[in-house]
Parts: C-alpha cells; structure tokens; sequence
C-alpha cells in the first residue's frame, strides 16, 4: 500500500498548495487569494484580501509543521472506526418532484432549469 | 522530415444500470426533461451518496476483461469546477486511485497483425446533465436527467500511432463492453464516448510532443477523420516553425477542421480531493470471484475457438465475432442447420446476411431472418435441394416475410434445384445446338468460354440447374 501513502501525501500537496507549486508556499499574496476566490467563485472585499492572505498563510505554515512528521506507510484514514463504504441494490427508488424541486428555481421553461447564457 | 503520431483516448463508457451511481433515480434514456433528477443528482443540501453495487460489478468485469490490476482499496474524489450542469460544484469521480488499474488490450490492424495497447486506468465517475443553448431567449437551458448516471473512464496508453488504430483500439473496446454486458454502447444516445490526446513527434524522439485534447468525436468515423485533420494541423504547425499549445480542441465534421475550446488558464485546476461523503470502495475477494467465473466468452478467446472448432480463417472468425450478437446468431444457425457447415455458414452470415442488414441499416438483432430460418435456408443449400444463387432469391423472400421457412419458399415457387440428369441432358443438348460458335472456340481450345455456356444453361433452367452437374455434362459432351 505504500502506493497509497504516497498518493495521499502528493494529495495533501495538492490540498494545500493549489497553486501547482511543488514547493512549499509560505506566504500567500493578494494575486493568490484572489485566484483561489475566484477558483471557488467567492466574492470578497478586497480590503480583506490581507487579512485572508495572511490567515491562510498561517494555516500553511502549520502544514509545513505536520509535514516535518514522517508519515511514511501510514496509510490515510479514512474514518476512526475503518469503515469501508457500503453499497446499495440497484433499483429505482425515487419518483418525479420535478414540480417540487422547481418551486424554488429562480427560472425555469418546460421542465428545463434556465440559467444565464453560458458561452462555450 | 518525419513525424511520428501518438495517440491516446479517453472512452466513456455509461454502465448499463437500472439506477444512477449514487442515487436512486433512473438512468433510463429519453425522459422528460428533469423528470429523474432527484435530490441527490441536483445536490441539494443535506443529501448523501450511497454507491450503486452493480457499477462496481461492471467496473470490476471491465477490469477482468482486460486483465487489469484491481484496486483493493479505491477513492471517490470531488472533481471541482463550475458549470450549469453540474450542480454541485463538483464531480464525484476517481483520481490517484481508480478502481481498475493497469491492463491491456489486444487489437487487429488491417495488415492483420496484432498489437497491444495499454489500458492505464479505469475509474468509476457520475455523469454531468446536459445544457441546451440557443432555444431559451439568451439563456441556457439545463436537463439534468443524465447527472448522476454512473459512467466508466477507460484511458488508454499513449500506445496508438495512427487514427486507423484509435478506431480499432475503440472498436475493440465497444464490442468487449457489450460482450460483458455493462454498457449498450449506444453512441447516438452517448451511451459510448470517445476523448483522444493527440501530438506528434520527430520521428525516433524519445520525448513525447504536446498534446492537445480533441472533443466531439463520437462516432468511429469522426474519430478517424477527427484525429486525422489534428495530426495534419500540428504537422503543418510544426514545419511553419511554431509549436503545439496543449488545449482542449472541438472537432467540427461539417467542416472537418479542429478548433480550440476554451483558454481558460485555469481550466484544468480541478482541486481533486477525497470525498469525505464516501468512504474509500474496497473489493471483496469473493466479490471478484464470483464475477471472474460470470464472466462470459471474450471476444478474442471467442474468435480463437472459432478458428479451431470451426476451421474459419483469422478473417471470417474476426468478423463473426465482432459483435455478441452476431457470434451468437452464427453459432446458432450452424446448430441448426442440417447439414451443419461451418464454412458455408460463415460465408452467407458475412455476405449475403451482412450486406441485407448494412442495406436496411438493421443490427443482426433486428435481422427479420432469424437463425433458424437462416439455418433452414443454410440446409437446402448443404444438401443441394436450391444452388447458391437460388438460395439468394430464397433469401430476398425470407427477408421480405414472403414465406415463413425456405422450404414454404422453396417448394411455393418452384425452385428445387434439378438434379435429374436426363433434363440437365436436354437442356445442355439445346445449348449446344443453340450456340455452335463458342462450341467451336471452346473445341479449337479456349476453355474459358465454357462459363459463357454453362450461364446459358443455367439461364434456360430458371437457374435451378446444379451448376456442378452442369459443367461436368457440359465438358463431357463438348469434348465427346
């Protein structure tokens, strides 16, 4: 399984440096925190954009702490009792709400939800 | 200078279950738009995935198929990246640790040699919704019926050097995911989908070039045109002196050209991370046995028992076995039929058979002949009541329900073979007096025109004569 190991710390490279930087970032600057707002589409001030900067640099620099640790052939858990994930028959079991779940669509069109234009 | 082509493909391939990967909507095709979305599929909050057991099954007998690696312990990651059709921000899919691994894939070029392609990985993945543009006043509509069906990621090595063999390699593959019975292969209902990453090289550079990945190839002849039109952009770039971006590029057959899809430089910063609703799929041993020993006849073992059982060429076994169905309709009429030839089964069902079908547009189950009036047709032709042309106009009856076995057909039209060597006599004799030049030529030595006769019998017997008989009668009383 050291495969696995492997594969899950490359993970939590990816994790926490997004920037696709195989170094460790230390500190974040404002281009950093406002390509990660936009990767997950968060609107923010940009007065706090040194704030946020700096409060994520500090959660990195606690990762390059645990990163210290050698967590060589420890394979990731994934939950504290080792559970495994249960699978369920293949049936169908739920029914058309399309009405219901539509009630609270901002617009929709003969069934469709719509959506502003998306260009490809 | 000399370019060397490097081809990989990415095949979607949707698994044919009931409900979707993680929800208990239907996946059936063709439904009111939003009509099998639920809660789960349209991510509303709150809900949780549970796995459907059957998509891992099939994804377990697609890896036994190709003698894959399994992935004892395998995880579902978030996909992230926004989109319409996508309603949670994410796909759930696989990353480091799909649950098939390494295997490989034997397929037949056309100079009939073999080569192996690697199949890297096969993961399992839910399928997004789809978004219509244009018919909605500047909006974009979104159906998301198909978010959530479960789907199989097949990717292959960079192994395939030309698009003739990017279309064997995905030949190869829809006729094994049919063979197993986990997907329908539909590609009209995108059932079945193909991604290729294309680049090109100097030849003997060990480095591979950059790649660009060509989209909206769906069907085996835009993936051939589709990668051939690539291949000659990024050649002819090259020579010009500029160089490959690696992007995302959109075929367009109307006009057979490629053409860039998007420039997002962000587009591939999907944040794969494990998905803390799933807990990481572990393969019960007994699980993939159980499977291993369900696993039916493959493609390639089948065409090699039809080699040796049957004695059919590497060609004739290759064809009948390209598809389940047409192996099985074979493998059936030659049971039936009496006498049980197998060459002459293998000739009609590629011939005459594949031709109808291929006319009509038919798959061989759709074929209004089945294989046991096919077999009844097979065995008037093996114990020489009707010759081979006869049976092509039994055949054309059968096909148009003129009839509900050959021998009805046969016996309602008249067209038992004559055998009778006193009337072929007759006949022969009237030919003979009809046609005193070319019994000269043939007498001064030009044999060949003994065809031009023997067609003349058959004409004046309606084409029930035994040909046989007839060319021996016709030389023994020519030479006389």
């Amino acid at each position: 399984m050291q495969g696995a190991v492997e594969q899950a710390q490359n993970h939590l490279n990816y994790l926490f440096f997004p920037l696709n930087s195989t170094e460790p970032v230390m500190s974040l600057d404002r281009t950093d925190v406002e390509k990660i707002a936009h990767l997950a589409r968060l609107g923010i001030n940009g007065q706090d954009i040194p704030e946020y900067a700096q409060t994520l640099s500090n959660i990195f620099a606690l990762v390059e702490q645990m990163n210290e640790v050698d967590t060589h052939n420890i394979i990731p858990m994934a939950h504290p009792l080792d559970a495994v994930q249960r699978l369920r028959e293949d049936c169908v079991t739920e029914t058309n709400q399309r009405e219901l779940f539509q009630s609270i669509a901002p617009k929709t069109e003969a069934g469709v939800y719509l959506v502003p234009q998306v260009i490809e | 200078m000399e370019w060397e082509v490097v081809i990989g493909l990415e095949i979607h391939a949707q698994l044919a279950t009931k409900s979707k990967i993680f929800s208990g909507a239907s996946t059936q095709y063709g439904a009111q738009p939003n009509t099998q979305a639920c809660a789960v599929d349209l991510g509303f909050p709150g809900v949780l995935p549970v796995l459907n057991q059957e998509a891992v099954k099939m994804a377990i007998k697609f890896g036994l198929a190709v003698g894959a690696e399994l992935t004892p312990r395998s995880v579902f990651e978030r996909k992230n990246y926004f989109y319409p059709d996508l309603p949670k921000g994410y796909q759930i899919s696989q990353f480091e640790l799909p649950v098939v691994g390494k295997g490989e894939l034997t397929i037949e070029l056309e100079d009939g040699t073999e080569k192996v392609i690697g199949i890297t990985r096969a993961h399992l993945e839910e399928d997004a919704g789809k978004s219509m543009h244009g018919n909605f006043g500047g909006h974009t509509g979104v159906d998301l019926n198909r978010a959530g069906t479960p789907l199989l990621e097949i990717v292959s090595e960079p192994d395939m050097s030309s698009a003739k063999e990017a279309v064997a390699y995905m030949k190869k593959i829809h006729a094994l995911v049919r063979y197993i019975d986990i997907c329908d292969g539909n590609m009209q209902e995108g059932s079945f989908r193909c991604d290729a990453n294309v680049s090109v090289r100097s030849m003997g550079q060990k480095e591979l070039g950059t790649r660009a990945e060509l989209k909206n190839i769906n069907s085996f002849r835009n993936v051939e045109r589709g990668i051939n039109v690539e291949v000659e952009r990024q050649i002819e770039l090259l020579e010009e002196g500029g160089t490959v971006v690696q992007e995302t590029r959109l075929y367009d057959a109307d006009k057979n050209e490629t053409r860039s899809m998007r420039s997002k430089e962000e587009a591939n910063d999907y944040r794969y991370f494990p998905d803390p609703d799933l807990l990481p799929l572990v393969l019960e041993e007994s699980m993939i046995e159980s499977i291993r020993r369900s696993l039916p006849e493959l493609p390639n073992a089948k065409r090699d028992r039809f080699v040796q059982e049957f004695k059919l060429s590497d060609y004739d076994a290759t064809v009948l076995t390209s598809t389940r169905e047409l192996a099985d309709y074979y493998e059936s009429a030659l049971k039936q039929a009496k006498p049980s030839d197998p060459k002459l089964c293998a000739n009609w069902v590629t011939g005459t058979l594949s031709a109808a079908l291929n006319k009509a547009d038919l798959d061989i189950t759709e074929s209004p002949v089945d294989a046991a009036k096919f077999a009844g047709l097979l065995s008037r032709i093996g114990d020489n009541t009707i010759s081979g042309n006869i049976a092509k106009k039994v055949f054309e009856a059968l096909w148009h329900g003129e009839g509900d076995s050959a021998d009805t057909i046969i016996e309602a039209q008249g067209l038992k073979q004559v055998t009778d060597a006193g009337a072929i006599e007759a006949i022969v004799d009237e030919v003979i007096a009809k046609c005193p030049d070319q019994v000269a030529d043939y007498r001064g030595g030009k044999e060949q025109i003994i065809g031009f006769l023997v067609g003349q019998v058959m004409q004046a017997s309606k084409g029930k004569a035994n040909p046989a008989q007839v060319n021996e009668v016709l030389r023994k009383k020519l030479t006389s």
